[in-house]
């Protein structure tokens, strides 16, 4: 082919070929997906977790989502002209759930043949066992073939099936599954008064939910979400309409007070790993806001960000701990309650954030993700190096940290921890929110939309650049601060650049420029696989696949700011893109401006 | 960027004096810094005396060693940034995954005594299959990862490469387990050469030989090929390349390929020096070389492999020569540190590399 007619990005939607093709290649596709899951050891440890006890695991549902994936995508990749009736649509999608079996059971036939063991640690004969239904491994393949098949059938019916219909059944799935996934939660929770304790007990037997339970659940949500489409809905809107704008205000204000409500009473409620869960979940909304103003706003797109956290966790450890390494131990200073060391705290992650910034002011884009990832390992070096081991302890950390004191009453437990994390979030939010929309916010978005052309139109950019790392560094030491006393003690080995990642990895699944969007980001990213905690090492496997799939499918992220909206709605009228620069290096070429992830 | 950036050079001009700003100083003072720990610290060393010749030419061997290895990966960045203008933030993990690869075959070799009887044949499989497996892969996430940000600009395509880098690790982890694996160790391989009279190990031979040869067939295959022109038409202007009738996405596709066997034996390289693999090795070499092939100047073959050689021998030589001197405890831990280090100057104040300026001039 010429390369003249370079395509821009290829679309799937568009991909060549007869249905039949496609149908084979989207079987390959889903079969592979099944493939990776199993090797890569997530699928045993879904197979744990039962979903409805002794009938489907986690591990049957993502296999059997698989196969109705499979299914639902051939539909949807039909011919756009394409009117032929259900009956050709349902062989190909046979066809790719075949497909999709197929390779699995491929894979079950290498696993019986072949000793894999040793190199792929996940393929157990348990997952053999598993995946043949325990039927042997030449009659297993044939079940895994025609049950793919099935699925594919089932998937592409769903998917062709009115809304009306396939709505209420995914919405009732999906509650079955929640309720099923975090039933110790929910048990736990349900443990109050006699007609819960009794419903409990009629739901849930001791190890998960029992199939009545998941009829009962499935039924109701189904209907629900039935009636609720069908008529509740326009109702409701009908009678919002038919309200002053007074009302819908005080509407919307009961809203969000409910909201704060539910937040604010739902660990007690639901008992201190659920607060322990949400404080994690609250710290990393601290740092999110921080990188937030860094890379949201102004644009710097900031690896090194660990370093701030790390400064307002040791600077609380040595300004409060009981420990021979803390200042009061061998200097004039007294040892602080942590109330006046959290202000000193962040007051020395603003200096380091515009020390920090301070070198690299005039490096750009890419160049400056790298060095800014630099600038946070050499911290994370010499935090841990012997050398700085007389100060700051080394390896072997600082112990002893006091949880902080309101009177007479110590913050230890985590639900309490949870409510200063909460207020200090609270604090940070209002000041990010008034930032963004200040003279100082939209500065910074001028620099990242355009540093030559901002800087023309009287901005200080080195003042802006470097208030953004300062401000942005204020709030990681806020979190370090809050993180050092949760665990009362702290070790060079938690700054890892993971963290880093971590939380752009929350504001970009969020969106970036939100605020309600790192809410959202941390809820997904760092709550949830707490939340399953055997899944706990596989997280950082999730961050990766999150990051592609969010650039690649919804740069603005889940939660998008209303400017990014209005920005990514003005562009998709022009088309893309520039021509791609040509200088050596990118310091001198303004085209790494950071303007919009969009395409 | 006025006062950033007519400061950026190594000397100022000296209008820009009576404007120094803070940052100015701040920059000066980091510049001043560095130099005196250089300079102070090498003074020290020397003065005090502790290490000897042959342990000087160790630790530079070890250097050309370790940079040659850096070399090799910082090609695969270089190449495609010349190309694409994407930093390919997981060049370091597609490292990973030759070592690893390698590992697999390596050890079953050591087993059946294949490596011990036939070294040079199973030196050559191992090679095989961690070329194939690290070229695999880097294709792979070429044509599933970054081509749809093939034309998309600002910070999408590097976010993108930071989340293919983890996926690699992570799917490494999963699929090999997170427990350090011991490399082979043939006997071999202990062996010592005799080179002015310092004796040198075996493996660090090899590795400075395999480094070499593959750059030599990598520089040739650049230079003289069909393929290789392509290539540099496409870094020089993409748009004027396809217009000649170059197909880039073949020359795109040929160039991770190249990158990925380059990083492949890189990996096998790696790891026989250091005789272990595990899921993140790949990180820290990785960030390394990317500095290694900015300071040679981005997009320059033959900056890549001289960047890689000068950090490897600085990383090496450096802690010993420079912190010693100084006082300071334990100077190996930091030894990442003046590799950080070194990037971070490099990335400041001269990010065009050493031979960007020739490139640059060139063009003009």
């Amino acid at each position: 082919m010429s390369a003249v007619s370079e395509s821009p990005p290829v679309h799937r939607s568009s991909v060549e070929g007869s249905p039949l093709n496609r149908a084979l290649r989207l079987g390959l596709v889903f079969g592979a997906i099944a493939v990776y899951v199993a090797v890569v050891g997530i699928l045993p440890l879904m197979d744990a977790r039962w979903i409805v006890v002794d009938v489907v695991s986690l591990g049957d549902a993502t296999l059997i989502a698989i196969g109705l994936g499979a299914g639902a995508a051939v539909a949807a990749r039909r011919s756009p002209g394409g009117t032929d009736g259900f009956l050709p649509l349902a062989a190909h999608a046979l066809l790719a759930g075949a497909v999709a079996g197929g390779l699995l059971a491929l894979l079950a036939i290498a696993m019986s043949v072949l000793d894999l063991r040793p190199i792929f640690i996940a393929l157990s004969p348990v997952l053999l066992e598993t995946l043949t239904f325990g039927l042997g491994v030449p009659l297993g393949s044939v079940v895994l073939i025609v049950s793919g098949a099935l699925l594919g059938v089932l998937g592409a019916a769903l998917s062709l099936g009115p809304v009306t219909i396939r709505k209420p059944i995914l919405i009732g799935l999906a509650f079955v599954l929640f309720f099923g996934v975090f039933q110790e939660l929910i048990q736990i929770m349900m443990q109050f008064g006699e007609v819960i304790g009794d419903l409990r007990e009629t739901i849930f037997t001791w190890e998960g939910l029992n199939p009545t339970g998941a009829a009962i659940i499935f039924v109701l949500s189904a209907g629900g979400a039935y009636l609720w489409t069908k008529s509740l809905r326009a109702q409701l809107h009908e009678g919002m309409a038919h309200l002053s704008p007074a009302q819908q205000s005080h509407v919307r204000t009961l809203k969000i007070i409910i909201g704060i409500l539910l937040v604010v009473l739902f660990p007690i409620v639901a008992g201190p790993y659920i607060g322990q869960v949400m404080m994690l979940v609250g710290l990393y909304v601290l740092m999110g806001m921080g990188l937030n103003l860094e890379v949201g706003l102004a644009g710097l797109l900031d690896l090194g960000f660990v370093a701030f956290f790390a400064v307002g966790a040791y600077t609380t450890a040595l300004l409060t701990a009981d420990s021979p390494h803390a200042l009061a131990a061998w200097t004039s200073i007294p040892s602080l309650s942590y109330w006046a060391a959290m202000p000193i705290a962040i007051l020395c992650s603003v200096i380091v954030g515009i020390l920090f910034g301070i070198p690299v002011l005039g490096v750009r884009g890419d160049y400056l993700a790298v060095a800014t990832m630099g600038l946070g390992e050499i911290v994370r070096v010499i935090v841990q190096s012997d050398m700085a081991a007389p100060l700051l302890a080394g390896a072997q950390g600082i112990l002893q940290i006091p949880k902080p004191r309101i009177g007479n009453i110590e913050l230890s437990d985590p639900v309490s921890l949870f409510y200063l994390t909460l207020v200090c979030s609270a604090v940070a939010a209002y000041f990010a929110w008034r930032l963004e929309n200040s003279r100082l916010g939209r500065a910074w978005m001028a620099v990242r939309d355009d540093e030559d052309v901002a800087q023309a139109l009287g901005i200080n950019i080195v003042k802006v650049k470097l208030l953004a790392y300062g401000l942005g560094a204020a709030f990681a030491g806020l979190a370090g601060s809050i993180f050092a006393v949760m665990l009362t003690s702290i070790y060079p080995s938690s700054f890892q650049l993971l963290i880093s990642i971590n939380v752009l990895a929350l504001i970009i699944v969020g969106g970036m420029g939100s605020l309600p969007g790192v809410v959202v980001g941390a809820i997904a990213l760092v709550g949830l696989p707490e939340l399953l905690r055997e899944f706990g090492e596989y997280r950082y496997l999730f961050y990766g696949a999150a990051l592609i799939i969010m650039m690649r499918i919804k740069p603005e992220g889940l939660w998008p700011s209303a400017t990014r909206q209005r920005e990514l709605r003005a562009a998709a009228g022009e088309l893309e893109p520039d021509e791609p620069q040509t200088a050596p290096a990118g310091v001198e070429t303004p085209s790494f401006a950071t303007q919009g992830l969009e395409k | 960027m006025t006062d950033v950036a007519a400061s950026r050079g190594f000397i100022p001009k000296l209008s820009t004096l009576s404007r120094f700003t803070f940052v100015d100083v701040v920059l000066w003072a980091l510049r001043i810094g560095v130099i005196i720990v250089v300079i102070g610290g090498t003074i020290g060393t020397l003065i005090k005396a502790r290490y000897g010749a042959a342990q000087w030419f160790d630790f530079l061997v070890f250097g050309v060693t370790i940079g040659s290895v850096y070399a090799l990966v910082a090609l695969g960045y270089t190449m495609v940034y010349g190309v694409l203008r994407l930093i390919n933030f997981a060049h370091g993990d597609i490292m990973m995954t030759g070592a690893f690869s390698g590992y697999f075959v390596a050890s079953s070799f050591a087993e059946s005594g294949f490596l011990d009887t036939n070294p040079f044949l199973a030196m050559l499989g191992i090679l095989a299959v961690a070329v194939t497996t690290s070229t695999v892969i880097a294709v792979l996430t070429e044509r599933l990862a970054y081509r749809p940000f093939r034309r998309v600009r600002g910070l999408a395509p590097l976010i993108c490469a930071i989340g293919v880098s983890f996926f690699l690790e992570q799917t490494f982890r999963g699929a090999f387990g997170s427990g350090v694996r011991a490399y082979p160790d043939p006997k071999w391989q202990k062996n010592t050469l005799d080179v002015f009279g310092f004796s040198v190990p075996l493996v660090e031979v090899l590795v400075v030989a395999a480094a070499l040869i593959s750059m030599l067939v990598l520089y040739v295959i650049v230079q003289r090929t069909r393929m290789g022109t392509a290539m540099r038409a496409v870094s020089e202007d993409s748009d004027t390349a396809a217009m000649m009738g170059i197909d880039v996405n073949k020359v795109v596709v040929f160039t991770f390929a190249l990158g990925g066997a380059m990083a492949g034996i890189a990996g096998v390289c790696y790891a026989f020096v250091f005789k272990q693999v595990y899921f993140f090795m790949g990180f820290t070499p990785g960030i390394k070389a990317f500095g290694a092939a900015v300071l040679g100047g981005i997009g320059s073959v033959p900056g890549a492999m001289l960047g890689g050689l000068f950090l490897g021998i600085v990383e090496s030589v450096g802690p010993a020569l420079f912190l010693d001197g100084i006082g300071i405890t334990a100077p190996y831990q930091l030894r990442d540190l003046i590799a950080f280090t070194l990037l971070i100057m490099v990335l400041i104040f001269r990010p065009y590399g050493i031979m960007g300026e020739r490139m640059a001039k060139k063009r003009a």
